[in-house]
């Protein structure tokens, strides 16, 4: 198998078309090759990202701007593994989730296990073994301190890194049927609202200031959900991507209420939840869970769905999305 | 070309017998005698961006035969080397949106409308195509490995045929278009692909003084050759204004490629009329070539008998044409230009100097409207059934095959599309596209995927996940049951009881369920207390799946609701285990030893009626034990029976006694 972490370069503003659609396509500066399959993996700092392998190994990539290339700059080999029992040897995991907050990264993967590394440091610099029966698909940062899992017995726990003792601070689940779920984000500016995905596509929305069930239960997708992503400037704006194919654009920002219907772009589908005539208190509209009080649009942005997306990004009026058509797109004028 | 034999290099089988077995897309190969010395075969690397012909060795194992000296080799052959190469992965990867658009368009519009879409389909699998080989090409300019070099500029070579015939098929299956737009279509078709001369035409052009190139009446004749009237009248007027002795004969030969009728896109003229028009515009070019009008200037006299169809001029130009199908073409034009496409069906073609290629069969199939010759043709030049399964499905959508069934039950779109599918699902991370092929496959497809898609390896929970989707969407459910159980083992192997309990709960397997539970209770069993308690305690519905997981959830409530001190709702939990039949019979003696601190509280928990039931569960017990066993329990076994059998007299005495004071109770 070939594969390779690749950076591309989405062009310049200067070559805006007619309808400020991009023109081109992104172009391929520099790529190096990787072992096993990426799982996950983020910017740590402008230059260097790290990448969660199927091997169980979790690297970090500096790119160097100046001559454009890529140099494994280091790496943690078998941050996540297993011991089969009767052998009592090894076997790879997957890393699956790896989030960062410069110089700490942390690390989950199908051992159930929870990594805290910092950069620059060679062994972690703490370690939760079996933190979780289950395999933890995702992980996020609640506050610096603090990180989100979700597994896949359909648990979102908190973990306070600082406290030495190995179990979660808190956990919550799904009512109903465990479905196992396999992202989680916090929302950018209130740290108690954070949303998760499921196995059957089901966006869950929580407070985590209060109880131990989801906020709000919304059907999305027809397949498992990847990935979830509230915009961080304009976090009215969640985007789910989903096996089905399908990428949905959740968004409750109120000024859309103020247009008639008709009024809006033909050619998406587009579906209302309700009429909003009451203005919106400070509560965030994610939380609250009556219908009748609030509108939120939801658009599909692929007009042609085949294959899985896979994954998604969005930062300002950019999104990205990759297919298991073995394709990336870029959308940079999102709001327009 | 003869039809490619495989070779496995290494395989001889005049020194050992050979046996061989079928797999999914790969045969295995191995040798049976040994005895024979020979040396070790060298390692290839198999498969990653380079194309081996077709049977290529691309992995061997070496094993050592029963006491003989030598090794018994054992050799996999890929027959699909194709899907490997990296830039060809963009060709299928669009082509199958491409087919997946395809095969949703319904055919709601008819006729014109539902023509237009095919061609358009057509063009946009063509358009993919001469993405790919720019993308080779561009491979081929930066490659410093000159073996890559010579590899990629075959594949640009190939791809470069496969646009030409597909080109054609377009014009003459898709669009069939009318006489006279079909002809004018072919010339388009000539015009692009026949592109040696455009160098020549470049540089005559660019000159200085183009009617002095040595090359200009050559240039002239190409653009009559290929009906390029305007163009060649151009450059003659450049000729004339340079020589003014030719003047009127250039101005009557001007008139007369002015005057040729052109077939017009729109179809404006009936077939008649045409033909009418073109006869007296013919009897006019004989009229002066026969009044000895263009005597003195023989390249002009050759343009005007090549106006007039007269096939000896055309085939001296030969090296202009460079291709007979150009020749073809050029004959059409000038003798029936609004043949029916029925008359095509003519062997003009000349120029056929040696025997002819692969590429040159599959054209004059397709000139001669063999669809299926074509097709068989295409599949036995090309590596590859790419080209022909997705051009024979295109055909079956403008309904031109014929529905005949190949006797082997399927018919011919369906069984080329059954191969290419079958051969993408050797590829590690292609195989998503096949899925889809076998949907559109009506007869046999979900057998064949049935048959792959559990040969799929799993290293990680995703790509499992996403294979059960696949599954699970097509109502597969014996693969969905294989795989999440192949899964579970897995996770109980490397101690993920969560895990795998989650496979089981997708799987809806119950009996996997019970076997994890019964693993969590061996567990307590041995160590006093539950691992994984985030697990057990959150089982919520999924806890119904088995009576053991329903245990399991309800015994550890018991052990929260005993250290919540909350006893006698505890002693009503355990109870129920028993008398229910919730608790395996093995567990009986746990769950009745459990019972011991709850009998010896101060106060008293259990109710006469429970405490009578509790030592009937104990009789049970004990009395379901043959005397054999009862003579192999050790002191400890006795001990506990005879512990428990006074706790609950001691119990029941008092309960008698409390039941019996207090008024009512």
């Amino acid at each position: 198998q070939d594969n390779r972490i690749s950076i591309w370069s989405a062009g310049d503003l200067g070559n805006v078309g007619l309808n400020g659609e991009y023109q081109g396509e992104p172009q391929l500066l520099c790529d190096i090759r990787h072992n096993g399959d990426v799982m996950d993996m983020q910017f740590l700092d402008q230059e260097r990202i790290v990448v969660a392998s199927s091997t169980g190994t979790v690297t970090v990539f500096r790119h160097h701007q100046n001559n454009q290339t890529l140099s494994a700059n280091q790496r943690w080999e078998k941050a996540h593994y297993h011991v089969d029992q009767d052998t009592s040897c090894g076997g790879a995991a997957a890393c699956t989730g790896v989030i960062c907050n410069n110089p700490e990264i942390v690390t989950v993967g199908e051992d159930g296990r929870i990594n805290l590394f910092r950069a620059d440091q060679k062994d972690a610099v703490r370690t939760i073994d079996n933190a979780d029966s289950s395999t933890l698909h995702a992980v996020t940062f609640l506050r610096t301190t603090e990180v989100l899992t979700v597994n896949s017995i359909g648990q979102l726990k908190i973990w306070d890194l600082r406290q030495q003792r190995n179990e979660p601070s808190q956990i919550f689940s799904l009512t109903g049927d465990r479905v196992p779920l396999h992202c989680v984000d916090r929302h950018p500016n209130q740290q108690h609202i954070v949303a998760t995905g499921g196995q059957d596509g089901m966006l869950s929305i929580w407070d985590i200031r209060q109880g131990t069930m989801p906020v709000s239960l919304l059907n999305a997708h027809e397949a498992e959900m990847w990935e979830v992503h509230f915009h961080p400037s304009n976090p009215d704006h969640l985007f789910t991507c989903s096996e089905d194919g399908s990428l949905w654009h959740w968004d409750t920002s109120t000024d859309v209420s103020e247009k008639p219907s008709f009024l809006h772009q033909g050619g998406r589908s587009t579906t209302y939840f309700s009429h909003n005539t009451i203005n919106q208190s400070v509560v965030s509209a994610w939380l609250s869970n009556d219908p009748t009080k609030d509108r939120m649009e939801i658009t599909n942005l692929i007009p042609n769905q085949t294959l899985s997306v896979n994954s998604l990004d969005i930062l300002g009026p950019c999104l990205v999305y990759g297919t298991d058509a073995e394709a990336i797109y870029v959308n940079r004028q999102l709001f327009a | 070309a003869a039809v490619p034999s495989q070779v496995v290099p290494g395989a001889d089988p005049s020194a050992r017998h050979l046996c061989f077995a079928w797999g999914p897309a790969e045969v295995l190969v191995c040798e049976t005698l040994f005895g024979r010395r020979g040396g070790f075969p060298s390692r290839r690397e198999g498969g990653q961006g380079r194309a081996f012909p077709p049977g290529t060795l691309t992995a061997c194992v070496a094993g050592t035969g029963e006491g003989g000296p030598s090794s018994s080799r054992l050799f996999v052959v890929r027959k699909d080397q194709d899907i490997y190469i990296q830039t060809l992965r963009k060709l299928f990867n669009e082509s199958h949106g491409i087919f997946i658009g395809l095969q949703r368009s319904e055919e709601e519009l008819a006729g014109k409308s539902r023509k237009a879409q095919l061609v358009q389909v057509s063009k946009n699998y063509r358009s993919v195509i001469r993405a790919c080989m720019e993308d080779m090409h561009q491979a081929a300019i930066l490659t410093r490995d000159p073996a890559l070099h010579s590899q990629y500029s075959t594949q640009v070579s190939i791809l470069s045929a496969m646009e030409l015939i597909w080109n054609l098929c377009e014009i003459l299956f898709v669009e069939a278009a009318a006489a006279g737009p079909l002809l004018l279509r072919l010339l388009d078709w000539v015009r692009l692909h026949v592109c040696d001369v455009d160098n020549m035409v470049h540089e005559v052009l660019s000159s200085e003084n183009p009617s002095k190139h040595e090359l200009f009446w050559n240039v002239v004749d190409v653009f009559v050759l290929q009906g390029r009237m305007d163009e060649a009248r151009h450059l003659l007027s450049k000729e004339a204004s340079a020589n003014p002795t030719l003047v009127n004969m250039y101005k009557i030969l001007d008139d007369l490629m002015k005057k040729m009728p052109v077939p017009s896109l729109g179809n404006t003229q009936t077939l008649t009329e045409m033909e009418l028009k073109w006869q007296h515009w013919h009897e006019e070019c004989q009229q002066y070539l026969q009044d000895g009008t263009f005597a003195s200037n023989s390249h002009m006299e050759s343009i005007c008998k090549i106006l007039l169809g007269d096939e000896d001029a055309i085939l001296e130009k030969k090296d202009l044409m460079t291709t007979w199908y150009h020749f073809l073409v050029t004959r059409l034009l000038y003798s029936h230009p609004t043949v029916k496409p029925m008359e095509l069906r003519m062997d003009l073609f000349l120029g056929g100097e040696s025997s002819p290629e692969p590429l040159d069969t599959i054209l004059m199939a397709a000139f001669e409207f063999e669809l299926h010759q074509v097709i068989k043709e295409c599949s036995i030049a090309l590596s590859n059934w790419w080209f022909v399964a997705h051009l024979t499905d295109l055909l079956d959508h403008c309904k031109l095959l014929q529905s005949h069934n190949l006797y082997f039950g399927s018919n011919m779109r369906e069984f080329l599309l059954l191969e290419y599918a079958s051969g993408l699902f050797s590829h590690h991370s292609l195989w998503q596209l096949g899925v889809d092929y076998f949907d559109h496959c009506p007869e046999y497809g979900r057998v064949y995927l049935e048959l792959h898609i559990e040969r799929i390896p799993l290293n990680t929970e995703q790509k499992a996940l996403k294979v059960l989707r696949i599954c699970e969407q097509r109502q597969m459910h014996e693969q969905v049951r294989s795989i999440c159980k192949i899964m579970a083992m897995k996770a109980l192997r490397n101690n993920r009881l969560g895990s795998a309990l989650s496979w089981s709960i997708r799987a809806k397997d119950a009996a996997f369920a019970t076997l994890i539970s019964d693993r969590f209770l061996k567990d307590y069993c041995e160590s006093g207390c539950f691992s994984d308690l985030d697990l057990i305690d959150n089982l919520g519905p999924s806890m119904l799946l088995s009576d053991r997981l329903t245990f399991l959830g309800k015994y550890r409530e018991f052990h929260r609701l005993y250290g919540e001190k909350r006893f006698s709702e505890a002693a009503k939990l355990l109870l129920m285990l028993m008398t229910a039949h919730i608790a395996p019979c093995s567990f009986w003696m746990t769950l009745l030893t459990d019972a011991l601190p709850l009998l010896e509280q101060k106060e008293v928990i259990f109710s006469a009626e429970q405490t009578y039931e509790l030592m009937r569960c104990l009789e049970d017990l004990t009395a379901g034990k043959s005397d054999k066993q009862k003579f192999q329990d050790d002191d400890i076994e006795t001990m506990k029976v005879e512990m428990l059998r006074l706790a609950l007299a001691r119990n029941l005495a008092r309960v008698i006694v409390k039941e019996g004071t207090l008024e009512g109770s």
